[in-house]
Protein backbone atom coordinates (compact mmCIF):
# COMPACT_ATOMS: atom_id res chain seq x y z
CA UNK A 1 0.00 0.00 0.00
CA UNK A 2 1.41 3.33 -0.82
CA UNK A 3 0.20 5.92 1.07
CA UNK A 4 1.42 9.68 0.77
CA UNK A 5 1.72 11.79 3.12
CA UNK A 6 1.39 15.65 3.13
CA UNK A 7 3.96 16.13 5.61
CA UNK A 8 3.45 20.26 6.07
CA UNK A 9 1.50 21.58 9.00
CA UNK A 10 0.04 25.95 9.96
CA UNK A 11 -0.22 26.12 6.10
CA UNK A 12 2.98 24.84 4.92
CA UNK A 13 5.27 26.93 7.73
CA UNK A 14 6.56 23.80 8.85
CA UNK A 15 7.33 20.98 6.83
CA UNK A 16 8.51 17.82 8.14
CA UNK A 17 10.73 15.26 6.65
CA UNK A 18 9.33 12.38 7.32
CA UNK A 19 5.58 11.00 8.90
CA UNK A 20 6.94 10.13 11.91
CA UNK A 21 8.45 13.30 12.61
CA UNK A 22 4.91 14.90 11.70
CA UNK A 23 3.32 12.94 14.32
CA UNK A 24 5.44 13.75 17.20
CA UNK A 25 5.54 17.60 15.84
CA UNK A 26 1.71 17.60 16.26
CA UNK A 27 2.00 16.00 19.75
CA UNK A 28 4.34 18.85 20.66
CA UNK A 29 2.02 21.55 19.34
CA UNK A 30 -1.54 19.50 21.51
CA UNK A 31 0.67 19.59 24.94
CA UNK A 32 1.51 23.24 24.27
CA UNK A 33 -2.13 24.00 23.71
CA UNK A 34 -3.42 21.93 26.67
CA UNK A 35 -0.55 23.46 28.73
CA UNK A 36 -1.95 27.03 27.96
CA UNK A 37 -5.75 25.92 28.45
CA UNK A 38 -4.92 24.41 31.64
CA UNK A 39 -2.78 27.53 32.72
CA UNK A 40 -5.50 29.85 31.77
CA UNK A 41 -8.13 27.59 33.80
CA UNK A 42 -5.78 27.92 36.65
CA UNK A 43 -4.67 31.31 36.58
CA UNK A 44 -8.14 33.11 34.95
CA UNK A 45 -7.01 36.24 34.08
CA UNK A 46 -9.74 39.15 35.07
CA UNK A 47 -8.75 40.97 32.11
CA UNK A 48 -10.42 37.77 30.27
CA UNK A 49 -12.94 36.51 32.76
CA UNK A 50 -14.68 40.32 33.56
CA UNK A 51 -14.54 40.89 29.40
CA UNK A 52 -17.70 39.73 27.33
CA UNK A 53 -17.75 38.91 23.71
CA UNK A 54 -20.90 37.90 22.38
CA UNK A 55 -22.78 37.43 25.81
CA UNK A 56 -19.46 35.01 26.74
CA UNK A 57 -16.75 35.45 28.77
CA UNK A 58 -13.27 35.81 26.75
CA UNK A 59 -11.62 33.00 28.38
CA UNK A 60 -14.15 31.04 27.80
CA UNK A 61 -13.80 31.88 23.67
CA UNK A 62 -10.09 31.26 24.05
CA UNK A 63 -11.04 27.95 25.37
CA UNK A 64 -13.41 27.03 22.96
CA UNK A 65 -11.53 27.86 19.72
CA UNK A 66 -8.14 25.98 21.32
CA UNK A 67 -10.31 23.20 21.49
CA UNK A 68 -11.24 23.17 17.70
CA UNK A 69 -7.86 23.56 16.94
CA UNK A 70 -7.11 20.60 18.97
CA UNK A 71 -9.90 18.53 17.30
CA UNK A 72 -8.76 19.97 13.91
CA UNK A 73 -5.00 18.71 13.93
CA UNK A 74 -6.03 15.24 16.06
CA UNK A 75 -8.54 14.57 13.02
CA UNK A 76 -6.50 16.05 10.79
CA UNK A 77 -2.90 14.63 11.08
CA UNK A 78 -3.80 11.55 14.04
CA UNK A 79 -6.77 10.71 11.44
CA UNK A 80 -4.69 11.38 8.85
CA UNK A 81 -7.70 13.53 6.79
CA UNK A 82 -5.30 15.20 5.50
CA UNK A 83 -4.33 12.91 3.58
CA UNK A 84 -7.82 11.52 2.12
CA UNK A 85 -9.96 12.96 -0.73
CA UNK A 86 -11.41 16.38 -0.11
CA UNK A 87 -14.90 15.16 -0.91
CA UNK A 88 -14.61 11.99 1.78
CA UNK A 89 -13.05 14.64 3.78
CA UNK A 90 -15.86 17.38 3.79
CA UNK A 91 -18.27 14.66 3.94
CA UNK A 92 -17.13 13.84 7.05
CA UNK A 93 -16.59 17.12 8.49
CA UNK A 94 -19.10 19.56 7.52
CA UNK A 95 -22.41 16.88 7.83
CA UNK A 96 -21.44 16.51 11.96
CA UNK A 97 -20.57 20.59 11.91
CA UNK A 98 -24.03 21.52 10.36
CA UNK A 99 -26.33 19.45 12.72
CA UNK A 100 -24.27 20.09 15.70
CA UNK A 101 -24.63 24.05 14.85
CA UNK A 102 -28.20 23.70 14.51
CA UNK A 103 -28.48 21.80 17.66
CA UNK A 104 -26.70 23.95 19.89
CA UNK A 105 -28.62 27.06 18.69
CA UNK A 106 -31.88 25.88 19.66
CA UNK A 107 -30.94 24.04 22.88
CA UNK A 108 -29.35 26.97 24.10
CA UNK A 109 -32.00 29.40 23.02
CA UNK A 110 -34.74 27.34 24.99
CA UNK A 111 -32.26 27.22 28.11
CA UNK A 112 -32.01 30.66 28.14
CA UNK A 113 -35.36 31.07 28.04
CA UNK A 114 -36.80 28.40 30.82
CA UNK A 115 -33.82 30.39 32.77
CA UNK A 116 -35.96 33.54 32.08
CA UNK A 117 -38.79 31.89 33.03
CA UNK A 118 -37.21 30.63 36.61
CA UNK A 119 -35.71 34.02 37.30
CA UNK A 120 -38.50 36.39 36.45
CA UNK A 121 -41.98 34.28 36.06
CA UNK A 122 -43.71 33.64 39.64
CA UNK A 123 -42.05 30.00 40.19
CA UNK A 124 -40.15 29.38 43.54
CA UNK A 125 -37.17 27.47 42.73
CA UNK A 126 -34.32 28.75 45.02
CA UNK A 127 -34.99 28.03 48.48
CA UNK B 1 -33.17 -6.47 -24.18
CA UNK B 2 -30.22 -7.89 -24.21
CA UNK B 3 -27.99 -9.13 -20.92
CA UNK B 4 -24.61 -7.99 -21.30
CA UNK B 5 -22.34 -10.72 -19.54
CA UNK B 6 -18.77 -9.35 -18.46
CA UNK B 7 -16.50 -11.42 -17.67
CA UNK B 8 -14.00 -9.10 -15.68
CA UNK B 9 -14.95 -7.00 -13.52
CA UNK B 10 -12.80 -4.79 -13.51
CA UNK B 11 -13.72 -2.35 -16.17
CA UNK B 12 -17.76 -2.61 -14.45
CA UNK B 13 -18.48 0.15 -11.66
CA UNK B 14 -21.46 -2.83 -10.08
CA UNK B 15 -18.58 -5.59 -10.07
CA UNK B 16 -17.23 -4.99 -6.67
CA UNK B 17 -13.96 -3.85 -5.58
CA UNK B 18 -14.87 -0.32 -6.13
CA UNK B 19 -13.10 2.61 -3.83
CA UNK B 20 -14.91 5.35 -4.09
CA UNK B 21 -13.28 8.16 -2.77
CA UNK B 22 -10.13 6.23 -2.49
CA UNK B 23 -11.18 4.71 0.92
CA UNK B 24 -11.46 1.01 1.09
CA UNK B 25 -15.13 -0.09 2.65
CA UNK B 26 -13.81 -0.92 5.84
CA UNK B 27 -12.73 2.65 6.73
CA UNK B 28 -15.86 4.27 5.18
CA UNK B 29 -17.81 1.87 7.37
CA UNK B 30 -15.55 3.02 10.59
CA UNK B 31 -16.28 7.00 9.70
CA UNK B 32 -19.99 6.10 9.06
CA UNK B 33 -19.90 5.09 12.64
CA UNK B 34 -17.71 7.83 13.87
CA UNK B 35 -19.47 10.61 12.71
CA UNK B 36 -23.04 8.92 14.20
CA UNK B 37 -20.79 8.28 17.25
CA UNK B 38 -19.94 12.19 17.47
CA UNK B 39 -23.49 13.36 16.97
CA UNK B 40 -24.74 11.15 20.06
CA UNK B 41 -21.48 12.69 22.02
CA UNK B 42 -22.86 16.37 20.60
CA UNK B 43 -26.39 15.21 22.03
CA UNK B 44 -24.83 14.73 25.06
CA UNK B 45 -23.04 17.69 25.57
CA UNK B 46 -25.28 20.25 24.50
CA UNK B 47 -27.83 18.82 26.62
CA UNK B 48 -25.38 19.48 29.23
CA UNK B 49 -25.13 22.78 27.77
CA UNK B 50 -29.17 23.14 27.80
CA UNK B 51 -29.18 22.38 31.71
CA UNK B 52 -26.49 24.85 32.67
CA UNK B 53 -27.50 27.67 30.77
CA UNK B 54 -30.88 26.82 32.15
CA UNK B 55 -29.24 27.31 35.85
CA UNK B 56 -26.65 29.74 34.66
CA UNK B 57 -26.15 31.48 38.09
CA UNK B 58 -26.34 28.07 39.95
CA UNK B 59 -24.33 25.70 38.39
CA UNK B 60 -21.49 24.21 39.81
CA UNK B 61 -18.01 25.48 39.11
CA UNK B 62 -15.73 22.37 38.22
CA UNK B 63 -12.98 23.95 39.50
CA UNK B 64 -14.16 23.22 42.82
CA UNK B 65 -15.16 19.96 42.46
CA UNK B 66 -12.05 18.33 40.66
CA UNK B 67 -9.33 19.46 43.03
CA UNK B 68 -7.78 16.22 43.93
CA UNK B 69 -4.42 14.33 43.01
CA UNK B 70 -3.84 10.82 44.07
CA UNK B 71 -1.41 10.36 46.83
CA UNK B 72 -1.48 14.18 47.33
CA UNK B 73 -3.20 16.28 50.02
CA UNK B 74 -4.69 19.95 49.29
CA UNK B 75 -6.28 21.90 46.51
CA UNK B 76 -5.33 21.30 42.70
CA UNK B 77 -7.58 22.26 40.57
CA UNK B 78 -7.37 20.67 36.96
CA UNK B 79 -4.04 19.14 37.36
CA UNK B 80 -4.85 15.08 37.20
CA UNK B 81 -7.39 16.18 34.40
CA UNK B 82 -4.93 17.67 32.49
CA UNK B 83 -2.59 14.50 33.26
CA UNK B 84 -5.68 12.29 31.38
CA UNK B 85 -5.68 14.54 28.77
CA UNK B 86 -2.51 14.12 28.07
CA UNK B 87 -1.80 10.80 28.54
CA UNK B 88 -4.83 10.02 25.89
CA UNK B 89 -3.14 12.30 23.19
CA UNK B 90 0.17 10.26 24.17
CA UNK B 91 -1.58 6.89 23.34
CA UNK B 92 -3.32 8.63 20.24
CA UNK B 93 0.39 9.33 18.90
CA UNK B 94 1.73 5.60 19.67
CA UNK B 95 -1.67 4.39 17.56
CA UNK B 96 -0.53 6.59 14.71
CA UNK B 97 3.10 5.44 15.02
CA UNK B 98 1.72 1.79 15.22
CA UNK B 99 -0.19 2.52 11.85
CA UNK B 100 2.83 4.30 10.36
CA UNK B 101 4.98 0.94 11.31
CA UNK B 102 1.79 -0.78 9.91
CA UNK B 103 2.40 0.42 6.35
CA UNK B 104 6.16 0.18 6.24
CA UNK B 105 4.98 -3.79 7.03
CA UNK B 106 7.25 -3.32 10.19
CA UNK B 107 5.47 -6.18 12.83
CA UNK B 108 7.52 -6.03 15.35
CA UNK B 109 7.23 -1.88 15.44
CA UNK B 110 3.22 -2.28 15.17
CA UNK B 111 3.51 -4.77 18.32
CA UNK B 112 5.33 -2.80 20.48
CA UNK B 113 3.39 0.41 19.72
CA UNK B 114 0.17 -1.00 20.18
CA UNK B 115 1.43 -2.17 23.31
CA UNK B 116 1.97 1.15 24.73
CA UNK B 117 -1.64 2.25 23.52
CA UNK B 118 -3.20 -0.11 25.06
CA UNK B 119 -1.04 1.01 28.66
CA UNK B 120 -2.20 4.41 27.99
CA UNK B 121 -5.93 3.72 27.42
CA UNK B 122 -6.21 1.52 30.93
CA UNK B 123 -3.74 4.24 32.63
CA UNK B 124 -6.53 6.60 31.41
CA UNK B 125 -9.58 4.13 32.30
CA UNK B 126 -7.74 3.48 35.88
CA UNK B 127 -7.77 7.29 36.22
CA UNK B 128 -11.09 7.74 35.34
CA UNK B 129 -12.40 5.08 37.74
CA UNK B 130 -10.17 6.91 40.77
CA UNK B 131 -11.91 9.94 39.88
CA UNK B 132 -15.21 8.38 39.74
CA UNK B 133 -14.73 7.31 43.07
CA UNK B 134 -13.29 10.55 44.63
CA UNK B 135 -16.64 12.34 43.21
CA UNK B 136 -18.93 9.68 44.52
CA UNK B 137 -17.45 9.58 48.16
CA UNK B 138 -17.35 13.16 48.15
CA UNK B 139 -15.12 15.99 50.48
CA UNK B 140 -16.65 18.23 52.49
CA UNK B 141 -20.22 17.38 53.07
CA UNK B 142 -23.13 19.82 52.91
CA UNK B 143 -26.95 20.36 53.87
CA UNK B 144 -29.70 19.76 51.43
CA UNK B 145 -32.80 22.46 51.80
CA UNK B 146 -36.29 21.54 51.27
CA UNK B 147 -36.47 22.83 47.43
CA UNK B 148 -33.44 20.54 46.42
CA UNK B 149 -30.27 23.46 47.13
CA UNK B 150 -27.30 22.70 48.19
CA UNK B 151 -25.84 24.77 51.20
CA UNK B 152 -22.31 24.65 51.88
CA UNK B 153 -19.85 25.45 54.96
CA UNK B 154 -16.87 28.50 55.12
CA UNK B 155 -14.96 28.40 57.60
CA UNK B 156 -15.15 33.32 57.79
CA UNK B 157 -11.34 33.08 59.29
CA UNK B 158 -9.64 31.55 56.63
CA UNK B 159 -12.29 31.65 54.01
CA UNK B 160 -11.12 27.84 53.30
CA UNK B 161 -14.43 25.41 52.62
CA UNK B 162 -15.14 23.92 56.39
CA UNK B 163 -16.49 19.98 56.30
CA UNK B 164 -18.98 18.80 58.52
CA UNK B 165 -16.87 17.29 60.75
CA UNK B 166 -14.87 20.12 61.15
CA UNK B 167 -17.59 21.38 63.50
CA UNK B 168 -20.67 19.54 64.17
CA UNK B 169 -21.10 17.82 67.37
CA UNK B 170 -21.49 14.75 68.39
CA UNK B 171 -25.19 14.06 69.88
CA UNK B 172 -26.84 11.62 72.39
CA UNK B 173 -28.83 10.03 69.88
CA UNK B 174 -29.50 7.17 68.34
CA UNK B 175 -29.60 7.34 64.43
CA UNK B 176 -31.55 4.40 62.81
CA UNK B 177 -31.29 4.02 59.08
CA UNK B 178 -34.86 4.17 57.19
CA UNK B 179 -35.34 1.23 55.56
CA UNK B 180 -39.16 0.55 53.66
CA UNK B 181 -40.17 -1.75 55.88
CA UNK B 182 -40.76 0.83 58.97
CA UNK B 183 -42.60 3.96 58.46
CA UNK B 184 -43.47 4.95 54.72
CA UNK B 185 -43.00 2.47 52.40
CA UNK B 186 -41.72 4.17 49.59
CA UNK B 187 -39.37 6.48 51.85
CA UNK B 188 -35.95 5.14 52.68
CA UNK B 189 -32.35 6.25 53.51
CA UNK B 190 -29.63 5.02 50.71
CA UNK B 191 -26.97 5.21 53.24
CA UNK B 192 -26.08 6.97 56.59
CA UNK B 193 -24.39 10.14 56.54
CA UNK B 194 -21.24 10.42 59.05
CA UNK B 195 -23.21 13.21 61.18
CA UNK B 196 -27.25 13.46 61.07
CA UNK B 197 -29.18 17.12 59.99
CA UNK B 198 -29.36 17.91 64.28
CA UNK B 199 -25.18 17.50 64.89
CA UNK B 200 -24.52 19.73 61.82
CA UNK B 201 -27.62 22.38 63.11
CA UNK B 202 -25.92 22.30 66.99
CA UNK B 203 -22.66 22.38 65.45
CA UNK B 204 -23.19 25.41 62.99
CA UNK B 205 -24.83 26.84 66.49
CA UNK B 206 -22.30 26.63 68.55
CA UNK B 207 -19.44 27.70 65.92
CA UNK B 208 -19.72 31.29 65.11
CA UNK B 209 -17.04 31.46 62.53
CA UNK B 210 -18.48 29.05 60.19
CA UNK B 211 -20.84 30.41 57.29
CA UNK B 212 -22.54 29.24 55.17
CA UNK B 213 -21.99 29.67 51.00
CA UNK B 214 -25.19 28.98 48.75
CA UNK B 215 -24.96 27.90 44.97
CA UNK B 216 -25.65 31.54 43.75
CA UNK B 217 -22.56 32.56 41.78
CA UNK B 218 -21.91 36.30 42.32
CA UNK B 219 -20.20 39.12 40.06
CA UNK B 220 -16.96 37.93 40.60
CA UNK B 221 -17.83 34.32 39.58
CA UNK B 222 -17.57 32.92 43.00
CA UNK B 223 -20.17 31.42 45.42
CA UNK B 224 -22.06 33.70 47.55
CA UNK B 225 -21.29 33.68 50.98
CA UNK B 226 -24.01 34.62 53.48
CA UNK B 227 -23.87 36.51 56.99
CA UNK B 228 -23.71 34.60 60.21
CA UNK B 229 -27.71 36.26 60.58
CA UNK B 230 -28.53 34.86 57.03
CA UNK B 231 -27.03 31.67 57.37
CA UNK B 232 -29.16 30.91 60.83
CA UNK B 233 -32.01 31.74 58.87
CA UNK B 234 -31.46 29.80 55.75
CA UNK B 235 -30.80 26.84 58.02
CA UNK B 236 -34.09 26.19 58.71
CA UNK B 237 -34.72 24.70 55.36
CA UNK B 238 -32.20 22.40 55.43
CA UNK B 239 -33.93 19.25 55.18
CA UNK B 240 -31.09 16.61 55.45
CA UNK B 241 -27.19 15.76 55.22
CA UNK B 242 -25.80 15.00 51.96
CA UNK B 243 -22.36 13.53 51.42
CA UNK B 244 -21.00 12.94 47.97
CA UNK B 245 -22.65 12.61 45.07
CA UNK B 246 -25.14 9.99 43.20
CA UNK B 247 -27.71 10.50 40.77
CA UNK B 248 -30.15 11.80 43.50
CA UNK B 249 -28.22 13.88 45.63
CA UNK B 250 -25.05 15.98 45.22
CA UNK B 251 -22.99 17.77 47.79
CA UNK B 252 -21.14 20.18 44.77
CA UNK B 253 -24.57 21.59 43.80
CA UNK B 254 -26.84 21.20 41.57
CA UNK B 255 -27.95 17.78 40.89
CA UNK B 256 -28.15 17.55 37.12
CA UNK B 257 -24.38 18.37 37.25
CA UNK B 258 -23.66 14.94 38.86
CA UNK B 259 -26.13 13.57 36.10
CA UNK B 260 -23.85 14.67 33.61
CA UNK B 261 -20.87 14.19 34.84
CA UNK B 262 -21.60 10.30 35.67
CA UNK B 263 -23.24 9.80 31.79
CA UNK B 264 -20.81 11.66 29.66
CA UNK B 265 -17.75 10.93 31.55
CA UNK B 266 -19.19 7.53 32.00
CA UNK B 267 -19.84 7.24 27.92
CA UNK B 268 -16.45 8.60 27.02
CA UNK B 269 -14.93 5.86 29.96
CA UNK B 270 -17.11 3.10 28.44
CA UNK B 271 -15.79 3.94 24.93
CA UNK B 272 -12.29 4.10 25.97
CA UNK B 273 -12.85 1.02 27.75
CA UNK B 274 -13.75 -0.92 24.76
CA UNK B 275 -11.41 0.78 22.41
CA UNK B 276 -9.22 -0.61 24.88
CA UNK B 277 -10.63 -3.83 24.68
CA UNK B 278 -10.20 -3.66 20.59
CA UNK B 279 -6.56 -2.85 20.55
CA UNK B 280 -5.96 -5.93 22.55
CA UNK B 281 -8.03 -8.01 19.72
CA UNK B 282 -5.66 -6.28 17.08
CA UNK B 283 -2.87 -6.58 18.99
CA UNK B 284 -2.81 -10.14 19.52
CA UNK B 285 -3.67 -10.75 15.84
CA UNK B 286 -0.89 -8.65 14.71
CA UNK B 287 1.20 -11.01 17.21
CA UNK B 288 0.04 -14.26 15.63
CA UNK B 289 1.13 -12.71 11.87
CA UNK B 290 -2.78 -12.40 10.43
CA UNK B 291 -1.94 -9.11 8.85
CA UNK B 292 1.24 -10.08 8.17
CA UNK B 293 -0.72 -13.06 6.05
CA UNK B 294 -3.04 -10.57 4.78
CA UNK B 295 -0.37 -8.14 2.92
CA UNK B 296 -1.15 -5.32 4.86
CA UNK B 297 -2.18 -3.68 8.21
CA UNK B 298 -5.55 -1.77 7.04
CA UNK B 299 -7.41 -3.26 10.61
CA UNK B 300 -4.59 -1.26 12.70
CA UNK B 301 -5.68 2.04 10.66
CA UNK B 302 -9.45 1.50 11.69
CA UNK B 303 -9.36 0.84 14.96
CA UNK B 304 -6.97 3.72 15.23
CA UNK B 305 -9.63 5.31 13.62
CA UNK B 306 -11.90 4.87 16.61
CA UNK B 307 -8.98 5.62 19.13
CA UNK B 308 -7.99 8.90 18.25
CA UNK B 309 -11.86 9.73 17.79
CA UNK B 310 -12.02 8.36 21.52
CA UNK B 311 -9.30 11.23 22.54
CA UNK B 312 -11.11 13.98 19.82
CA UNK B 313 -14.30 13.30 21.85
CA UNK B 314 -11.84 13.86 25.40
CA UNK B 315 -10.68 17.15 24.59
CA UNK B 316 -14.19 18.22 23.99
CA UNK B 317 -15.35 16.96 27.03
CA UNK B 318 -12.17 18.09 28.98
CA UNK B 319 -13.25 22.01 27.80
CA UNK B 320 -16.81 21.42 28.37
CA UNK B 321 -16.86 19.70 31.43
CA UNK B 322 -13.82 21.41 33.24
CA UNK B 323 -12.71 23.95 31.66
CA UNK B 324 -15.70 26.40 30.52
Amino acid sequence: MAHEHKLEIFRGLVKFKSNIQKIWGVLIFLTIVTAVEVGLGITKPEFLTKNYFLGMKLLNWIFIILTLVKAYYIAWDFMHLRDEKSALRRAIVWTPIFLVCYLIFILLFEADYIYNVFKEGFLAWNF
Amino acid sequence: MDTTVTTGTEDSVWGGGNRPLNASYGKMMMWFFIVSDALTFSGFLVSYGFSRFKFIETWPIADEVFTHVPFFHGNFPMYYVAFMTFILIMSSVTMVLAVDAGHKMLQKKVIFYMFLTIIGGAIFVGSQAWEWATFIKGDYGALETKGGRILQFVNAETGERAALRDFSTELPEDRIKHEKNAGIWYQADGYTTSFSLNEVIEGFKASPNILIRTETINEEGEKTLLTRQESLAKLKNATQVVEGANLIHNEYGSRLFADFFFFITGFHGFHVFSGVLINIIIFFNVILGTYEKRGHYEMVEKVGLYWHFVDLVWVFVFTFFYLV
